[in-house]
């Protein structure tokens, strides 16, 4: 026989759990949606990964901003504009070499130095990635398209505290000539990640 | 705590779904959730820790089918609840249906009593220490030994930042493992650089 005094209720859609928390925090005087606005228009147009192109050119074209990125990479990017939140402390930067390649990842939880190499990508937060880079980490990058030679040494760096990552990867072969500027424009997030290496293109 | 959102080394994952230039955002309430968590630690309603912790809190089967945004508005809800920002039947009320919550926290603790200054070359060994809180020591180096590589900057310590526990901030350390010490005959060669707070670490 039917319960008939128990209410199912349906579990509420992400975009109306969105909306309640939205509008409950606009109605106390929080002032979400301006928050929204302003936070929206940072995530997608401000903290993007061109932020940390200009920062590899800057590093591959003046030796002194390389060596001053490397030693504090959060001073170094404030020369260019560039600012990290008040909680990511340190940003230490992890320098490519033809036998060295830098991996950055956060196995528990999805954690970047997002104003600088943008939000993370899908994959970066899905449960693939963050299981398998720190066990098999040439397989993983071998699936995503980097197959290293085997005298490559693989360094994965798991962000566990609030220090932040940036690779800075390699300066391709052939582009002795480029402006700094282009030089930028070759630039991914994906070998700020350390999951790529660039070519001049 | 010993969660499923510990992943690092967890075997049977398939295929990273990989595409080039993947996109952080795939729906614009994914916007709105990552600018209302950012907001709610802006308006300090709760810190990184507490927010982290608050997703690591999901029911397991939740965590794991949910996209990332979704743990993070889960997390944000939860402690709006918890802290009485917001009541939950006004949420279940405006949302239209019922929403799903974190379950509530145990108790955290405070930095270790006996914490040493380390520097560069030294052998250390992370503690055995498992708790039903918030850390941010990944199962996978728990007991393991390896190299300090550098220290940074003092940071509020997260076992106890999390629960309201009051601590000193502390230092981490870069610690640099070897996969096959991390995972002995089974890992493929790589050292994983883990960023360890001082009072996981000792001497080995």
């Amino acid at each position: 026989m039917p319960d008939t005094n128990r209410v199912v209720q349906r579990t509420a859609s992400v975009e109306a759990r969105v909306d309640a928390i939205q509008s409950a925090f606009d109605e106390r005087g929080l002032k979400a949606s301006e928050a929204v606005e302003e936070l929206g228009h940072l995530a997608q147009e401000k903290w993007i990964p061109e932020n940390g192109a200009r920062v590899v050119a800057r590093a591959w074209v003046d030796p002194g901003f390389r060596k001053r990125l490397l030693a504090d990479g959060r001073a170094a990017v404030a020369e260019l504009g560039l600012a990290m939140p008040r909680h990511h402390r340190h940003l230490v930067v992890l320098e490519n070499t033809p036998k060295v390649q830098n991996v950055i990842c956060c196995t528990l939880c999805s954690c970047t130095a997002f104003t600088i190499i943008g939000l993370p990508p899908d994959w970066y937060k899905d449960l693939e990635y963050r299981s398998r880079v720190v066990r098999e980490s040439r397989t993983v990058l071998r699936e995503m398209g980097l197959d290293l030679p085997a005298d490559v040494e693989v360094r994965v760096w798991d962000t566990t505290a609030d220090t932040r990552y940036m690779v800075l990867p390699e300066r391709p072969a052939g582009t002795g000539e480029w402006t700094e500027e282009k030089l930028a424009s070759i630039v991914t997030r994906d070998s700020l990640i350390g999951v790529a290496r660039l070519e001049a293109r | 705590m010993d969660g499923v959102h510990d992943l690092g080394g967890r075997q049977g994952f398939g295929r990273v779904r990989f595409t080039q230039g993947a996109t952080a955002f795939h729906a614009p309430w994914e916007v709105r959730a990552n600018s209302l968590y950012a907001h709610a630690v802006r308006l300090g309603l709760f810190n990184m820790d507490e927010y982290r912790h608050a997703i690591e809190r999901m029911d397991p089967r939740h965590y794991l089918t949910a996209s990332y945004y979704e743990r993070s508005l889960t997390s944000l809800i939860t402690l709006c609840v918890e802290k009485g920002v917001v009541p939950a039947e006004e949420l279940e009320r405006r949302a239209g249906g019922s929403i799903p919550l974190a379950s509530p926290s145990a108790p955290g603790r405070g930095n270790a009593s006996a914490r040493e200054r380390l520097k560069p070359g030294d052998r250390v060994r992370v503690k055995p220490d498992s708790v039903p809180g918030h850390m941010r020591m990944p199962g996978y180096i728990r007991g393991k030994a390896g190299i300090v590589v550098s220290e940074t900057p003092a940071y509020p310590f997260p076992d106890a930042h999390a629960h309201g526990v009051p601590s000193e901030d502390e230092p981490t350390y870069d610690v640099r493992f070897r996969s096959e010490d991390l995972w002995p005959g089974s890992a493929e060669p790589a050292l994983v650089h883990v960023g360890v707070f001082q009072s996981y670490l000792e001497r080995a």
